[in-house]
């Protein structure tokens, strides 16, 4: 990888409004606008708007398609029908995450995938090892343009938007539409836990959209929202980010996601042999939700994890939540782990500190 | 971004004031804003010794802990309490009421440290 930071095809529209930018995943994007708890809580009661161009889209094609991508994915492409997606993992052969990422079903030979920026080019070159004339994938960096509209307000704010006579997408959806007189497609998902949408368009259109949904949803509250919030909001709502809750060496079943694992298909998918046992007889290591105390020292990634004297795990992913005022984390303890409500302690700085095993979807602990 | 012309500053982005034998610690203006909403603090007990340099305190956003450095040795003496229920006063008043600790300084040299007119050279590199 070159050490180059690419811009964001809406870096001028952040530039104008004041954005702190930061560099991520070789992208140099918005860690935060107006403040990160101010964006969090605009996207908890009203809306936010998220830059999500980073994140690869990959268009994949041809008659051979659909069984090309049911031997590479965990979940099953084949469930998808025309207009719908699903969360998958590309696994390793031990399982491992490679990445995560959205399918979305097109057409009867058509299926379009949302990676991770950290992950697009090992996705794409592996993808490229799979091409032949039934199977074609196309979308390189830096070439389209993607945003989240997200929070109770976010379908209200994009239906000034729609064209006429076109319905908002229902859940885990997608459909074309034209929006500011670009071609676009307008997905039902997100990584709030809110109600929301993605965006996914070409790079003339995608400023004009942007400023546009700013526009007409300022009066209900929609903020502009940059990494900062994206990641505390994601980690109320219990959601994995590949590197930390999930990686290489942390295989789905292990971050509790084995939902979206399917092993009842006959696909030799990498790694099957592996998650299919994990889910059978229960994986090694398990992740669970922690809480901690108000007014304690928040979880952070990286910190150990003991019950009694004994260290259990690590801390996959922490920080002090901004909705409940404590501090919430996903953990990868030694299975059998403690059951949900069991006393923990994490290690800050050479000192333990109280935490309870919870819910990962924190909100619902309330 | 404001840089109070009484204060020593460390590059490190801590300020100091001196009075007498006794000197408080906190974070500029500058470091403030970069490391946005403060919500938890950690803070140095009164008795705790320390050299120049050592990570004294942490102060934590939403996004990270960042650790704090003292800009002289000494003996810590007091630290802010109000901080505890209320950590927002360091972006508030990070001058004033959002100081994070006193420290009775082993020496009352402070040739190391920065005028506000070198610190604020620094932030425009």
């Amino acid at each position: 990888m070159s050490g180059s930071v690419a811009e964001s095809p809406l870096a001028s529209c952040h530039q104008t409004a004041g954005a702190r930018m930061i560099p991520f995943a070789g992208w140099n994007l918005p860690v935060q606008f107006s403040g990160l708890l101010q964006e969090h809580h605009a996207t908890r009661q009203a809306a936010g708007l998220f830059d999500i161009s980073h994140m690869g889209q990959i268009r994949a094609q041809g008659p051979g398609i659909l069984t090309c991508l049911e031997n590479l994915l965990a979940n099953d492409p084949a469930k998808l029908t025309e207009g719908e997606g699903h969360y998958s993992f590309l696994p390793n052969d031990r399982g491992g995450v490679i990445d995560d990422l959205f399918l979305y079903r097109l057409g009867s030979e058509e299926f379009f995938l949302v990676v991770n920026a950290s992950r697009h080019r090992e996705v794409q070159d592996l993808l490229k090892k799979k091409e032949g004339p039934g199977a074609r994938f196309t979308g390189s960096p830096g070439s389209a343009v993607g945003m989240a509209l997200q929070g109770p307000k976010a379908a209200a704010v994009l239906a000034k938007l729609m064209p006429t006579g076109l319905a908002l997408p229902e859940r885990n959806r997608i459909v074309r539409a034209k929006l500011e007189s670009g071609d676009a497609l307008v997905a039902r998902t997100g990584y709030t836990g809110e109600d929301g949408f993605e965006i996914f368009t070409d790079l003339k259109t995608g400023p004009k959209v942007w400023a546009r949904l700013l526009e007409v949803g300022k009066p209900d509250g929609l903020l502009p929202c940059g990494l900062g919030a994206r990641d505390s909001l994601r980690l109320e709502a219990g959601l994995p980010l590949n590197g930390q809750d999930l990686s290489y060496d942390i295989n789905p079943v292990e971050a509790g996601m084995g939902f979206f694992v399917d092993v009842t298909r006959p696909r030799a998918f990498p790694g099957r042999s592996v998650l299919e046992n994990q889910k059978k007889i229960g994986p090694p290591r398990v992740t669970v939700g922690l809480v901690g105390e108000p007014g304690q020292a928040p979880p952070r990634h990286g910190y150990p994890v003991f019950h009694g004297e004994k260290q259990i795990g690590e801390i996959t992913s922490g920080l002090p939540s901004p909705t409940l005022g404590y501090g919430i984390a996903l953990a990868l303890v030694d299975a059998p782990a403690p059951a949900l409500g069991q006393p923990v302690e994490f290690e800050v700085r050479g000192r333990r500190v109280p935490a309870k095993v919870a819910k990962r979807k924190f909100l619902q602990n309330r | 971004m404001n840089t109070p012309d009484d204060l020593r500053y460390a590059k490190s982005h801590e300020w100091i004031r001196m009075e007498k034998d006794r000197a408080t610690v906190g974070i500029t203006d500058h470091a403030q804003t970069e490391l946005n909403d403060v919500v938890f603090v950690d803070l140095p007990k009164p008795g705790k010794k320390v050299n120049p340099g050592d990570v004294i305190a942490t102060v934590e956003s939403v996004k990270a802990a960042s650790d704090i450095y003292a800009p002289v040795g000494g003996e810590v003496t007091e630290a802010n309490a109000a901080l505890s229920s209320d950590p927002g006063l360091i972006n508030r008043e990070p001058y004033t009421n959002g100081w994070l600790f006193r420290i009775k300084p082993a020496s009352l040299s402070t040739d190391h440290l920065l005028s506000a007119s070198q610190y604020a050279a620094t932030l425009k590199k």
